[in-house]
């Protein structure tokens, strides 16, 4: 067999399962890291509900307060349109829907390729303007740490090269393949121990945040 | 308090930690929203001020300590530490320029409780020795004297007798079996006596049981906005003695947004158990009196005025609609500013800044926030609900050379009463 038919049947295979064990793993002991810390006993006399108020944060965070839409339309319009791009590829995308039903025996129908394309070039584009801004933008310059610049990397690989692999752009076609499921599983090793993480965590967070604020019948 | 050092700091930034601080630095994707919703930084323009930043040390520690990449870091030597020179660094990010006003916690996407931090970190600060001398100062004359501001009982007592030679009310003190235990702000004391003498005044009306107490007068704790729980505990143990001591049922935050979360919130925690009484604000008395029909005004002014909601009141307290009923009570004329209620924007001097001497510049430069929503009102009176607000105000506006007269609500809704002399 050809060189790039071995590489891809290696990432798909015992690199893939070793991404795929560390990445549960991880995500599991971050969550007992967290978990583990507990909370205080709060022994002042609550105003509200705590349960309600935390899953509405939950969701109500996803909106902005218009006031800072205002101040920060980049931020929030590119973070928009990179989330929905990626979600839209990841879950709406026939091959991936296929590769899902092939291993878990089930799928859902997907959006047309063309669509998907165009959800991906605009995620893409996205994430370039984020990472125009970041470097442009004194505050973001401040908080950046190299995680950060690591992070976007991470992110941006996956998606570009499955843009390369879609449209043939490197030949042979299984190393094009080959790469994109490579930097896959990058992101997935490097996604417990990482920012990447807040994609899981941000909900335990706006929960806190809600249910904090829901006992003094503060809608956060 | 035993000597401040680097390690008891450390250890106080260890003990701090808890499951939603780790959940909100894990989720943290610096994206820098935060800094726009806080006032030192929108009216500097200076990134130094970004909200999360201004928590670095305590994210360190929690890198350091709680996660296994954190521990891995630091076996490579790739960690940095936090010495005592980082800390003397943020002394300025986590004191002179955050008033805990919780503004940045409402805004971040991610739902960080910024705030909820703040007030964490500074445990770690005062055990390292790392907090300002003003603050320091209000706290040990808050242990040593009874007040931030060395008002004593003596003070106390002599202000009762001008308002009740002013106004021929009685205040009673140490009265046992009142229903509410009322409760002051030095700078009540000193700057707005007229606070006291409104209360006399509409718990007369309304009939309300009340007293004031020997052994706690004071609402506000320093020991809070200095971040020091031993000092916090002991203030908040004086009001849970006086309030058993004397049998009340309930006790009164005064107008001050600071001393409502102390006393509300924060003090239960701190004994390590609920209070055997409620606590109520002022504010949300007055309104329970209002719906119940109580107390009736009368000669609504038609003067437009405009509410400075105290940041501990809404975000922390979520008092919001208490006080647009009362000012519905006093004036015909109401104009909101345009970010208010929940999204108000502090005075610049809440958290323990306006006691801090090396925070006065920069308070002064962000009042600018302030004093602009006011201009956008156009109204012509400020009213208020805390009286540290309202000193910063005065403050600011003399600065910024603007004319506003300040009232509080509760003095304004005094004034206008329907006092029913045959009730007598
Ligand atoms: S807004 Fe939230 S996620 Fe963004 S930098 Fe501030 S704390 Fe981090
Ligand atoms: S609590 Fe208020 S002052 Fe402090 S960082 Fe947040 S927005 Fe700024």
């Amino acid at each position: 067999m050809s060189e790039p038919m071995d590489f891809l049947l290696w990432v798909r295979g015992p690199a893939f399962d070793v991404a795929a064990l560390i990445f549960v793993i991880g995500v599991v002991v971050r969550f007992f890291e967290i978990f583990s810390l507990g909370r205080k006993a709060n022994f002042s006399e609550p105003r509200g509900t705590e349960f309600g108020p935390g899953m509405k944060s939950v969701l109500t965070r996803s909106l902005p307060e218009p006031g800072m839409f205002k101040r920060q339309p980049l931020t929030i319009l590119v973070g928009y349109v990179f989330h929905i791009g990626l979600l839209i590829s990841l879950i709406l995308f026939v091959p991936h829907i296929e590769l899902f039903r092939e291993t878990f025996g089930f799928g859902w129908p997907g959006l047309p390729n063309p669509l998907v394309d165009a959800a991906a070039v605009l995620s893409i584009v996205a994430l370039l303007a984020a990472l125009w801004h970041r470097i442009s933008s004194p505050v973001m310059r401040i908080l950046t740490t190299n995680e950060d610049w690591l992070v976007w990397a991470l992110t941006f690989l996956p998606m570009l090269t499955g843009y390369i692999a879609y449209h043939r752009m490197i030949d042979p076609y299984p190393l094009a393949l080959g790469l994109h499921i490579l930097s896959i599983e990058a992101l997935m090793i490097f996604f417990p121990f990482t920012k990447l993480m807040h994609a899981f965590t941000l909900f335990i967070a706006r929960w806190y945040n809600g249910a904090m604020s829901g006992r003094r019948v503060v809608e956060s | 308090m035993s000597e401040a050092t680097l390690e008891r700091g450390l250890n106080a930034f260890k003990e701090q930690i808890d499951a939603p601080v780790a959940a909100f630095f894990s989720s943290c994707v610096s994206c820098g929203m935060c800094a726009e919703a806080c006032l030192f930084y929108t009216e500097t323009g200076d990134p130094k001020y970004t909200p999360i930043r201004k928590l670095e040390p305590l994210r360190r520690v929690w890198e350091q300590e709680y996660t296994i990449v954190g521990k891995i870091k630091s076996l490579l030597g790739l960690s940095k530490p936090v010495t005592d020179e980082l800390l003397q660094e943020w002394q300025e990010l986590l004191y002179d320029s955050c008033t805990m006003c919780a503004r940045c916690s409402m805004v971040c996407p991610v739902g960080n409780d910024i705030a909820y931090m703040v007030r964490k970190a500074r445990e770690g600060m005062v055990a390292s020795g790392n907090a300002p001398e003003g603050v320091k100062g209000a706290s040990m004359r808050a242990v040593k004297i009874g007040s931030p501001m060395g008002v004593t009982l003596k003070a106390v007592e002599a202000q009762i007798k001008h308002i009740e030679a002013d106004s021929g009310l009685t205040i009673p003190m140490d009265a046992v079996g009142a229903d509410y235990l009322v409760l002051l702000s030095s700078m009540e004391i000193m700057n707005f006596p007229e606070y006291l003498e409104a209360l006399a005044k509409i718990f007369k009306q309304a009939k309300v049981t009340w007293t004031l107490c020997s052994t706690a007068f004071e609402a506000t704790n320093s020991g809070i906005q200095i971040g020091s729980s031993d000092i916090a505990r002991e203030l908040v143990q004086r009001i849970v003695d006086g309030a058993e001591r004397l049998k009340v049922k309930c006790v009164i935050s005064p107008e001050c947004g600071h001393a409502y979360t102390a006393i509300r919130w924060e003090g239960p925690n701190l004994i390590g158990k609920p209070f055997p009484f409620k606590v109520v604000h002022i504010l949300e008395l007055l309104d329970e009196l209002r719906a119940s029909g109580r107390i009736k005004t009368t000669g609504l002014e038609s003067d437009s005025m405009t509410f400075h909601d105290p940041c501990s009141l809404v975000r922390k307290g979520g008092v919001i609609e208490e006080p647009r009923n009362l000012m519905g009570m006093v004036t015909t004329n109401f104009i909101e500013m345009q970010d208010h209620g929940k999204w108000a924007w502090c005075c610049g001097g809440g958290g323990g800044v306006s006691s801090n001497e090396d925070a006065e510049e920069l308070r002064l430069k962000v009042f600018k926030r302030k004093k602009e929503q006011l201009e956008q009102t156009g109204a012509d009176i400020l009213v208020t609900a805390c009286a540290n607000c309202r000193l910063v105000i005065e403050e600011g506006l003399e600065e910024y050379k603007m004319e506003m007269p300040i009232t509080g609500l509760s003095e304004l809704v005094a004034e206008h009463l329907v006092v029913d002399e045959t009730k007598e």
